[in-house]
């Protein structure tokens, strides 16, 4: 309990500090390459179900995914766990239901029609939407033109974030001991005043999250026996995120790279049609 | 139809007949897909089709979106969610509403300069200009309320920003802000959803029925066209010369145009649906913690920096706030600006004083108009930035010349200019770059600029 409240009130700090200086900060983003990056990129089924596990083990211990179905997790273009996988994950977890005990509300077990669990920590946000809610890159003088060039790095900005607790850098330690931890990849923390230079400027990038550093790798055992460095670690937790955050990503590229293809078509058959229409009247004919 | 001469429905069958006796409106619809167009139209006279498919495609859309679409402040966002996650086809549904909004603007902003180039403004097109002038701010509100609908941060703060712009107004602006926001105490909470949703829902229509003003309004006058010389009037025959039927000519050239647009349209919601929005926006909205950088969507960012450049530091804002004893201080003044940058724009067709219709013949006017669309862009760019350092002075730089260009530059331009003599007829140029057969001359690919 204790731990909780403290924990409140760093965040506080944080959200006010973020403020102040959200226009000098700098923060490290790493530009991983994902396998659902650019038009024909496509989930990887293996990763997305490595990602679930690492977010099993470790995040769901704070963290919720609100807006998750357990059924989810057997659609297709996701981690598309079989059907009696699926039923059996979703029944490892306990979930409130209010229409249990006449209205007053009950424990039960999950079903594949439940959602996650919501976060247990107050000041741990869900992270159904974490990949998206978060810019990663975006460009010299608010161009957007890295954004463009790397893809919107939501999930670039987690897998940093998960890579991105350093030593505090020595400026930190001259000054009142912060509050959280140090992390190159965080905007909206803390910063101390000893860290910025006479204009407010910030000599080190990032800022003091809240959130003690989750991975360290080999937190957990993959039975495909994929890498459990803390990089893949990291990336495959993020993948998954990712499509927490855009569950129809594939189908939507589907659905784009048809209409392209469509409208491509119609487009050379509308310019011979125009060509043919106007042609006696540009006296080409 | 009054205006340039042409043929007219006649009803040939006893049904026909029997029906345009009572309604005609197949005459209607033949009169206006009929009607003489300019044969010199160049490809900047596509964006009227464009707009209206996307306002059809925003209304279309936005209807299957209002069926799954909860207006509270506890269920909005995750009602959105539900789109994008359980509704069938939902999540393109909604990225195409979404994304449609941009191209809407991009739509009407090239709409629009190609009016400024043109001189389309110009009598007698001036209540076509108005109309026009009209919708593109009903856009702006039907924009602006429809981003604040899934309830996310920067629709929850983006709120408090715009209608903090009416709290700037003396005397009355708190109590116009707490009218506005529905609420006592003017927080922005439920009512605000509310009364945000159902106006949404409804200034769409206002547009559908005002584009059919806008159509019938240069449909009366003729379209204008890069010459800016009218249509022969004098008989069918010299009218004819100068003009086709809008259907099959136009038609069809406007949907190839409209296919390529769309294929770009399609590509950017197939590919990067989020790459023009704001990543805070998939954040619930939290009262209590405000974003760290509130910033428009790209289409409201000219205007945003015009907004922010009239700063308390500015000379005239502090003579204003002198000689007017304090009423109008500085952030009632951007507002002022804001909205007067507008009007100044409305005001063009009264403002150019030049006899000359098109930008083509007017050799000073072609500076200083691309100077104001490159000033436009500009504006877009500093308006995304944080007020510090430089930025301001650019704002205030750009927001200058947008009221010089209006005010000073176009006023004068028409007394001091020498501008080129145009073509005698619209025939006559579009001869000179698709010369007749046998002429000799060779053809040039299109009469665009």
């Amino acid at each position: 309990m204790f731990r909780k409240l403290s924990l409140t009130a760093a965040m506080a700090l944080a959200l006010t500090a973020g403020q102040a200086t959200a226009a000098e900060l700098e923060i490290e983003v790493t530009d991983y390459d994902f396998s659902f990056e650019g038009p024909f990129g496509s989930f990887d089924q293996m990763q997305l179900q490595r990602g679930l596990q690492v977010y099993t083990e470790i995040c769901a211990a704070c963290h919720g995914l609100e807006l998750v179905a357990f059924r989810n997790l057997s659609d297709e273009g996701g981690p598309a766990l079989p059907e009696d996988q699926m039923r059996a994950y979703s029944e490892f977890y306990e979930i409130f239901d209010q229409s249990l005990f006449d209205g007053e509300g009950d424990f039960r077990t999950a079903t594949p029609a439940d959602k996650f669990p919501s976060s247990s920590l107050s000041n741990a946000p869900d992270l159904s939407l974490m990949a998206k809610a978060r810019a990663g890159f975006s460009g010299p003088y608010g161009t957007g033109i890295s954004q463009f060039v790397n893809g919107m790095g939501g999930a670039e900005y987690i897998a940093s974030l998960m890579t991105g607790y350093h030593e505090e850098p020595e400026c930190a330690l001259e000054g009142e001991p912060m509050d959280g931890f140090y992390n190159v990849a965080f905007a909206a923390g803390g910063f101390p005043e000893s860290c910025k230079d006479e204009h407010g400027k910030h000599k080190v990038p990032g800022s003091w999250i809240a959130m003690s550093q989750p991975l360290w790798g080999d937190d957990v055992d993959y039975a495909d026996g994929s890498s459990t460095e803390l990089e893949a670690v990291s990336q495959d937790v993020a993948a998954f995120l990712m499509w927490t955050a855009e569950p129809k990503l594939m189908a939507r590229k589907q659905a784009g790279l048809t209409g392209v293809l469509f409208l491509t078509v119609l487009s050379v058959l509308l310019y011979l049609t125009n060509k043919r229409l106007w042609a006696p009247h540009k006296h080409k004919d | 139809m009054s205006g340039i001469p042409h043929d007219h429905y006649e009803p040939n069958s006893k049904g026909e007949k029997w029906l345009h006796s009572r309604l005609p409106i197949v005459g209607l619809m033949y009169d206006t897909l009929m009607l003489p167009t300019p044969k010199n139209l160049n490809w900047m006279w596509i964006w009227g089709i464009v707009l209206v498919f996307t306002l059809v495609l925003q209304i279309i859309t936005g209807i299957v979106l209002v069926m799954h679409y909860v207006p509270h402040v506890d269920m909005a966002f995750n009602s959105v969610e539900h789109i994008m996650r359980d509704v069938n086809g939902g999540h393109m549904i909604r990225y195409f509403h979404q994304n449609g909004a941009s191209l809407f603007f991009v739509a009407v902003y090239a709409h629009i300069f190609r009016s400024l180039y043109y001189g389309s403004y110009k009598s007698p097109r001036e209540v076509t200009w108005i109309i026009g002038m009209l919708m593109y701010v009903l856009m702006m509100g039907t924009a602006f309320m429809g981003y604040v609908l899934p309830w996310g941060q920067m629709s929850f703060h983006g709120t408090a920003v715009i209608t903090g712009l009416f709290g700037a107004i003396p005397f009355i602006g708190e109590s116009v802000q707490i009218w506005l926001l529905g609420t006592p105490n003017g927080a922005i909470a439920q009512p605000a959803l509310n009364r945000f949703f159902s106006l949404h829902y409804l200034l769409p229509f206002i547009l559908l029925g005002l584009t059919i003003v806008h159509v019938w309004a240069f449909h009366t006058t003729g379209n204008n066209n890069p010459t800016g010389v009218e249509v022969r009037r004098t008989s069918k025959e010299d009218a004819e010369k100068d003009t086709l039927p809008f259907w099959p000519y136009f038609v069809i050239k406007d949907l190839f145009a409209l296919a390529i647009i769309l294929a770009v349209f399609v590509a950017v919601v197939g590919f990067m649906p989020n790459y023009l929005g704001h990543p805070d926006n998939y954040i619930p909205a939290n009262p209590l913690a405000t974003p760290s950088h509130i910033v428009p969507e790209w289409y409201f960012l000219p205007f945003y920096a015009v907004l922010r450049a009239f700063d308390q530091d500015v000379w005239l804002v502090i003579a204003v706030n002198w000689i007017t004893f304090g009423i109008i201080d500085a952030k009632f003044f951007g507002v002022i600006a804001m909205f007067g940058a507008i009007v100044v724009m409305a005001l063009a067709p009264w403002l150019d004083t030049s006899t000359v219709r098109s930008g083509r013949y007017r050799p000073m006017f072609k500076w200083w108009f691309w100077l104001f669309a490159v000033n436009f862009i500009l504006l877009m760019w500093v308006g995304a930035r944080p007020a510090e350092g430089i930025y301001p002075y650019i704002a205030l730089i750009g927001s200058t010349y947008w009221f010089a260009y209006f005010l000073v530059i176009l006023p004068l331009l028409g007394v001091i200019e020498k501008p080129n003599t145009p073509p005698a007829t619209i025939e006559e140029d579009f001869n000179a770059h698709y010369a007749p057969k046998g002429d000799g001359a060779k053809p040039v690919a299109s009469p665009a600029e």
